[in-house]
């Protein structure tokens, strides 16, 4: 029965302490613990109109009555919420002066994550968060996406400027019930991003949590709601490149997206939470919601997702194929090491006529770790002519790890076609060995082949994103940080 | 160029290679024949560093440098190249990813700093111009679904690229028909220079019709029982290897 308990989130300032953040943070915490009281606490933080606080209460008390699965294919401490501090925001922003502030192991993960020396000292909270505050850059984009009628900003901004879009789409892709911890995110999301493509807007430039000012400081329940209204097109990354801050945390975010007639969104994740050390201690456990609805015809949602971090990864970024037409699709990396586990897939359920759906998973285990594809694509009864297409293929390094494939199928329409290939590899001591007699040693090798492995995945990575974004840290923190 | 001294090698507790003695100089062409078993393809990847086979006895110098204390990636950065019997393939790596990765990996040993992704797909070019690749060749996956002739063509290519000091070939002639063997000698026969060494490893005569050596060796129980010149070749074409075999047998 001693079954270990774990204090996620101990403490949101020890945490920045442990990671070498020498200045002292005020924090302004809700209660520890978790009751109506903590989700009134942090509605009123918010200033939420008394319908958002019934719908977290309502997702409260639906939550006291959920189990946490137990379905998923590997085993985690139990959680003791009455622990976790729910609601953690800095009183004051962080600002350090430079880099030798930083705990040098940290800046030593940045380097072989080949994180530019500016960004490092963004994601460490250096001088540059100042200068992302100062408005500068914020506005130039914001400006440019009001001429188009884009509306991205928090959640929480969005509730108060757009409660319209707001009260008809919050919790309409993954209802509040939706899941144990879908229903968790629902009473005590902190924040997240919000998103609103109006009509035969083509977004003009990919949109990121980047671009958002104090996007590191929301909480451990994101929340994030993305509407392309009819023939709209937008391309959002969700980048999580920050390992500190976030030692033995619970995230359990929600993410829904939106997609009306002939709208296309495509949903890049790059996540890089903090793994935990190579015996296994420590490290996120990443529990996410996601799930897009492609709402209108010919509609499209892409996610694309690779996924490096994290001690637990268990999401399944899913598209449910309403409109006729509507197409689907699913790219997906995991890379597991040490003592990572990773449980991920997608599903599709097709509803309408013709619609397509498209999924590659490329799982990559080394060490001791796991990895588990876990799909399902379902055929509903009206969904005639609907096609799949399902590729998941494993990569092994080493053979202490393990790599496994759970695909569902269910079809109610014989005029569906599905078609599935899976294949398991592993890394051949001859591959690598070829690659050293040309030269390139264990590492580099072992890099170049699982790139290569991963290849069709990450060519769907907008590569202006990461282009962009540098030229503007370049051009904007100019002289601004010595 | 390559001193082989002694050489002894085993794989798995069993002895392979019995004491080696070669001596390779720059420009000089020198062919390993033998019978299965001989030892042939041991003797290249002890040279090349495969970690299966354990060298028991000898040294090998390498452009004056401990070759064997050497790890393979090193080797191949001192300028050792191995043509291989049988390339393996790296599904989704191009092979202009493989060889910018390779090229600048021995240029950052050498100490020079990496070449600029323009100046080297204008080598590439150049290299394949010369060598009569065809284009596609440049974004097909490394070996993925080559014939065999298209991977025994391309391990020359990329010998082309890398501008090795010491080329080994191990049965670069097994698997193709005339006509790759025709193409593949004229590309080895290309990268023939003054300085440039080379090891044919050969099972068949008919490959050094076109790649004319300056040495040929008989390889029989792991050690070199004959040398001699071009006409050994054609000697051992027409009497086959049984006449060495019980030379051997009866100095005993």
């Amino acid at each position: 029965m001693s079954e270990p308990e774990i204090g996620i989130i101990d403490q949101v300032v020890s945490q920045e302490y442990k990671y070498g953040f020498s200045t002292d943070i005020e924090m302004e915490t809700a209660p520890i613990g978790l009751s109506e009281d903590t989700v009134r606490f942090i509605s009123a933080k918010k200033n939420e109109p008394e319908w958002l606080l019934e719908w977290r209460l309502k997702a409260y008390r639906n939550w006291l009555k959920m189990e946490a699965p137990t379905w998923q294919n590997f085993s985690y401490p139990k959680v003791d919420y009455q622990k976790v501090i729910f609601y953690a925001a800095p009183k004051q922003k962080i600002t350090l002066d430079s880099l030798d502030q930083v705990d040098p192991e940290l800046l030593k993960t940045f380097e072989k994550l080949g994180i530019s020396l500016l960004e490092q000292k963004r994601l460490t909270g250096v001088a540059v968060d100042a200068v992302f505050d100062s408005v500068s850059i914020a506005t130039t984009f914001k400006e440019q996406l009001k001429e188009k009628g884009v509306i991205f900003c928090a959640i929480s901004e969005a509730v108060h400027e757009h409660p319209e879009l707001i009260k008809k789409y919050l919790g309409s892709v993954v209802p509040a019930t939706d899941n144990y911890y879908a229903a968790l995110n629902s009473a005590v999301f902190s924040d997240g991003s919000f998103v609103y493509i109006p009509k035969g807007v083509r977004c003009p430039m990919e949109l990121s949590t980047y671009f958002r000012i104090n996007a590191e400081n929301t909480g451990q329940f994101e929340r994030t709601l993305i509407i392309a209204d009819d023939e709209s097109y937008v391309s959002y990354l969700e980048g999580c490149t920050a390992p500190m801050r976030d030692e033995n945390q619970l995230h359990a975010a929600v993410v829904e997206l939106v997609a009306m007639e002939k709208a296309e969104i495509k949903y890049s994740t790059v996540q890089n939470w903090y793994p935990g050390d190579k015996d296994g201690k420590g490290g996120i456990y990443n529990f996410v919601t996601k799930r897009g609805s492609c709402e209108g015809a010919f509609s499209k949602i892409s996610w694309t997702q690779v996924e490096t971090g994290s001690a637990i990864t268990w999401k399944y970024p899913s598209c449910i194929l309403k409109g006729d037409n509507s197409a689907a699709e699913f790219f997906s990396v995991a890379v597991t090491n040490n003592r990572q586990v990773a449980d991920t897939g997608t599903k599709m359920i097709h509803i309408g006529k013709n619609t397509k759906s498209r999924i590659v998973s490329k799982g990559i285990s080394a060490g001791f770790s796991q990895n588990s594809y876990r799909g399902l694509v379902k055929i509903n009864k009206n969904a005639s002519m609907a096609r799949n297409y399902t590729q998941c293929d494993s990569m092994l390094i080493g053979d202490k790890c393990g790599a496994h494939t759970f695909p569902y199928i269910e079809v109610n329409n014989n005029t569906a076609t599905l078609e599935h290939e899976a294949s398991t590899s592993k890394i051949g001591e001859d591959q690598i060995f070829y690659c050293n007699q040309r030269g390139i040693a264990l590492e580099e090798a072992i890099s170049l082949i699982v790139n290569g492995f991963c290849k069709e995945v990450l060519n769907q990575l907008p590569m202006e994103f990461a282009v962009e974004a540098q030229k503007l840290l370049a051009v904007s923190l100019e002289g601004s940080v010595g | 160029m390559l001193s082989i001294n002694n050489l002894k090698a085993s794989i798995e507790g069993k002895a392979i290679l019995n004491g080696i003695n070669l001596d390779i100089k720059p420009g000089e062409v020198h062919a390993i024949m033998g019978p299965n078993g001989a030892g042939k393809s041991t003797l290249s990847s002890v040279l090349a560093g495969r970690s299966d086979y354990e060298v028991n006895d000898g040294s090998a110098l390498f452009m004056g440098k401990d070759l064997l204390a050497l790890s393979p990636e090193d080797r191949a950065r001192e300028g050792l190249f191995l043509a291989f019997q049988y390339p393996v393939e790296i599904p989704g790596v191009s092979s202009t990813n493989f060889l910018k990765t390779a090229i600048n990996e021995k240029r950052k040993y050498l100490g020079l700093d990496p070449m600029e992704a323009t100046d080297f797909l204008k080598f590439m070019k150049l290299k394949m111009e010369e060598m009569e690749m065809d284009k596609s060749l440049t974004s097909r996956s490394l070996n993925e679904g080559f014939s065999g002739g298209e991977k025994k063509r391309n391990e020359v290519f990329q010998m082309a690229m890398l501008e090795p000091k010491l080329c080994i070939m191990d049965e670069t002639d097994s698997g193709l028909d005339i006509d790759a063997l025709r193409l593949v000698s004229a590309g080895v026969n290309k990268l023939r220079t003054p300085e440039r060494s080379f090891l044919v490893i050969t099972h068949y005569q008919r490959l050094l019709d076109y790649i004319v050596p300056d040495f040929v060796h008989v390889l029989y129980k792991g050690r070199i029982v004959k040398s001699g010149d071009a006409s050994l070749a054609k000697e051992l074409e027409v009497k086959g290897y049984d006449w060495i075999k019980q030379e051997v047998e009866s100095a005993k």
